[in-house]
């Protein structure tokens, strides 16, 4: 049914019927109150009487998709308000994505991302193992290589560090565009500070608790799990990165040359952000399984699994490639590890990664607005 | 499935905060129970799903109430806006109980949160759901499935064989599907009459066809029928009920919290005769927010709109339907269907009559008409910055008064006067025990909690006798 049809609509105009659907939302919504604190969307809607698509936008980023508004909520299907708001703006969020993509002719590698991320990784890992082939003998590729500078021998320090060193600058331009699009979106936030408090609701998933109790997921009973493997992954993704910046930093200011000694620094972040990395990812996936498909952008699903995949994949040829480093496997894990590392960041700006920047731009807004209402 | 064949200790009636505060408190005190719930799972919890808060006496405040609310300023409350029309005796033992309801709630899984944006008045009074009433309910069934309730969904309870004041069983439908029911005591939590628009007409005649229901549609009044048929006493005004002004262009059925409308006191009202027919600044608006359902329910086709100036549009709580926009009085009345000469002698009256004051919708202010009738004793301010807004309105009903008489013990009384052996009532189909008129908002809630506990104590000891 379209949003216009029904009870609730408001005559205006949006970029798409989806968006359109979501101001409903807010009408309804914005005239009950009754999930006012169950998490920041809420209250962030109360603060608003009118939902330009900028506005929709950074609210559907602040959701979290607990869950709670949908089993709290009195109208929601099958009742004829037909009030589902995580699944609307699981939908609005899944499309700001694309709407905010930099160069925006990359946008639709946000449409059949699955597949896309899919070719993307594939095509990477044959590009290095190729690489690997062209540059040496066979004997390279199947030998042993141990001690320091093993890796280095089928790909030179300075050739990976380039390689890795450009594909990590673009995403990083190509997210900041993204974000500056969607932060511009919105409009100007009121001055006040909020970057702390925003830290502090990003690093804990604060609203991912419905509200305290934890999230819905597959029935009527909450539970925390999903903020626990999404820690994990976080965590874990965010070790990994602090071993890879470690490594590099002993490389240029100590001379030391990987592959290091199982206790020293990178490898214990890299082993234990790579475990976090296995099974946070694998608990998501089996959440996303179960949960009620009624909440879900099942249109979408595909970017959650290839995000949740390249982060699986990463973590597990690289302890992989910790474990079999001293073997003839090691030349081939490592042009499988780097990659898919390497797909992981060229597609980092077209994929579910840039939730979490998202996320985080709109709890930084949220706190700015939120400390703005309650000072007046 | 629930098992229907069984014999129970307790047998419960309805599926909403009355129904569940029965079942839990009677399991809790070891009694086998069975829930029979009309509807589906989904729209399980009748009225309670519409509802946000609940009133309850404390000595202090706590954590999500703003300071305390001594049980006698309670009752001098419910004195006032029912005008006296209540049952001392019961109302005080209602509130004396309601104490302790406040912290049982949250032992049975029940969350409080501040009082909502929009709500301040009520800071101090009335404990708001968390996630709201239908979260309550979650929360409440979980902990009674927990413990072990047996929760018959789309069960209704269609007949009861009742000899001399005493429950021998009930007759239940579920699916097509007939089932004699059999148990120690009964428990009616099953809400009023006010979804049976024919029984309606029997008071209000033809005005009840245009009368809104804001809630469940399963509210019929069978069970509480079939109790006043078997003999057990009534009490209460069978006119008297919960009624608000909603938008007209609200659900039959259903529309819930979001189709009321908190901007009378900031306009004029008039009827489809373009009249003004009440004073809209008699007192702050929450204290008179239920009288104007009856008051539209009084006007020729139960119809009113209400009309305010583009000065007043952000100034109450938003609502679902947008207000009906017109750049002049005129051009308004044409939307409206009503007579634009008349429309316009009225607003033009209206506005000749304000006299200046100082504006201020948080006070009485001194706002005020002066040589009109009715007048407008307070925030009255000319309409005459474009555009113009209406909203239609029309009788909301939330739920009659009209009821089975209880005891302390929320012990049905039978028509002699002497209690019933091992039938017990609880919420909506007692509520006119308490509420003789008026409304206080979550009043409600209190009667169903306090009195539901209570039943289910009560009819537990009663089983085991």
């Amino acid at each position: 049914m379209l949003a216009t049809e029904k009870a609730g609509a408001r005559p205006g105009s949006h970029a798409t019927a989806l968006l359109a659907e979501a101001d409903r939302l807010m009408t309804v919504c914005n005239s009950c109150r009754y999930c006012e604190g169950l998490c920041a969307v809420f209250p962030a809607m109360e603060m608003r009487r009118a939902f330009p698509d900028g506005d929709l936008n950074y609210i559907a980023n602040l959701c979290h998709s607990c869950g709670a508004c949908y089993v709290d909520c009195q109208f929601s299907p099958p009742h004829e308000f037909d009030v589902n708001v995580p699944r609307v703006l699981a939908q609005v969020r899944n499309e700001s994505y694309a709407v905010y993509a930099w160069p925006s002719a990359l946008a639709p590698m946000f449409a059949r991302n699955g597949l896309a991320i899919s070719i993307v990784a594939a095509l990477s890992v044959a590009a290095f193992i190729l690489g690997f082939a062209a540059w040496h003998d066979a004997s390279v590729i199947f030998g042993t290589h141990t001690g320091p500078g093993a890796f280095y021998r089928l790909m030179p320090h300075n050739a990976m560090a380039l390689l890795f060193g450009l594909v990590f600058l673009y995403a990083m331009v190509a997210l900041a565009m993204g974000l500056r699009a969607f932060w511009r979106d919105a409009g100007d936030p009121p001055p006040a500070g909020g970057l702390w408090q925003a830290i502090r609701d990003a690093g804990s998933l604060r609203y991912l608790d419905g509200g305290g109790i934890g999230c819905y997921n597959h029935d009527e009973r909450p539970n925390d799990r999903r903020r626990f493997y999404h820690h994990l992954t976080f965590y874990g993704f965010a070790l990994c990165f602090a071993s890879t910046c470690v490594a590099t930093l002993y490389h240029y200011l100590l001379a030391r040359e990987a592959p290091y000694p199982w206790w020293d620094l990178p490898v214990v972040l890299g082993t234990v952000g790579g475990v976090g990395l296995i099974f946070g990812p694998l608990g998501l996936m089996i959440a996303k399984l179960r949960r009620d498909p009624i909440m879900v952008d099942e249109q979408r699903l595909g970017m959650d699994f290839a995000f949740l995949a390249m982060l699986f994949a990463t973590s597990l040829t690289g302890l992989l490639l910790l474990v079999l480093r001293a073997t003839p496997a090691m030349p081939l894990l490592l042009a499988l590890h780097l990659g898919v590392v390497f797909a992981l960041f060229l597609t980092m700006p077209y994929g579910k990664f840039v939730h979490g920047l998202y996320r985080f731009a709109a709890l930084v807004r949220y706190a700015k607005e939120h400390k703005a209402f309650t000072s007046k | 499935m629930a098992d229907l064949s069984k014999k129970y200790d307790v047998l419960v009636a309805g599926g909403g905060n009355a129904a569940l505060c029965a079942a839990i408190a009677a399991r809790r005190a070891g009694s086998s129970v069975l829930l029979c719930e009309m509807a589906t799972k989904f729209y399980r919890g009748g009225n309670t799903r519409h509802t946000r808060n609940i009133r309850c006496a404390h000595d202090a405040a706590t954590e999500t109430l703003s300071g305390p609310y001594p049980e006698e300023e309670f009752f001098q409350d419910l004195l006032q806006v029912t005008q006296g029309h209540t049952d001392e005796a019961l109302a005080r033992h209602m509130i004396a109980e309601s104490k302790t309801v406040l912290d049982w709630l949250p032992e049975q899984g029940v969350r409080y949160q501040p009082s909502l944006g929009g709500t301040l008045s009520l800071g101090r009074t009335n404990s708001f759901f968390l996630g709201g009433g239908r979260s309550m309910l979650n929360a409440l069934y979980l902990t009674a499935e927990s413990l072990g309730v047996e929760i018959a969904y789309e069960a209704e309870v269609i007949d009861l064989d009742i000899d001399n004041g005493m429950f021998l069983s009930a007759t239940v439908q579920r699916g097509a599907e007939h089932h004699k029911v059999r148990a120690a005591t009964f428990v009616a939590a099953c809400g009023g009459f006010e979804s049976n628009i024919e029984w309606l007409k029997q008071y209000w005649g033809p005005a009840a066809d245009n009368f809104l229901i804001r809630g469940t549609p399963h509210n019929r009044g069978t069970v509480l029928k079939l109790l006043l048929d078997r003999g057990v006493q009534e009490t209460g005004d069978p006119t008297q009920c919960h009624a608000v002004a909603i938008d007209a262009r609200a659900p039959k059925y259903d529309g819930g919290i979001i189709t009321r409308l908190d901007c009378v006191v900031f306009g004029i009202v008039v009827n489809k005769h373009a009249k003004r027919f009440y004073d809209e600044g008699e007192e702050i608006w929450p204290k008179r927010y239920a009288i104007w359902g009856r008051l539209v329910a009084q006007q020729p086709d139960q119809i009113a709109y209400i009309l305010f100036d583009a000065s007043s549009l952000t100034l109450f709580m938003p609502s679902l339907y947008p207000p009906i926009e017109a750049g002049s009085i005129r051009e308004l009345a044409g939307k409206l269907t009503l007579d634009p000469d008349t429309l316009e002698a009225t607003v033009n009256e209206f506005n000749a009559a304000v006299r200046p004051g100082t504006f201020d919708d948080t006070i009485l202010d001194d706002c005020r008409t002066e040589g009109i009738k009715p007048p407008k004793s307070h925030w009255a301010r000319r309409l005459e910055t474009t555009p113009y807004y209406a909203y239609p309105v029309r009788p909301g009903i939330t739920f009659t008064y009209l009821a089975t008489k209880v005891n302390k013990q929320a012990r049905m009384l039978m028509r002699d006067g002497k209690p019933s052996a091992n039938m017990f009532a609880a919420g909506e189909v007692m509520a006119g025990n308490v509420l003789g008129r008026g409304y206080a908002a979550g009043m409600g809630m209190t009667i169903g909690s306090v009195f539901g506990r209570i039943a289910g104590r009560e009819a537990a000891a009663n089983a085991r006798n």
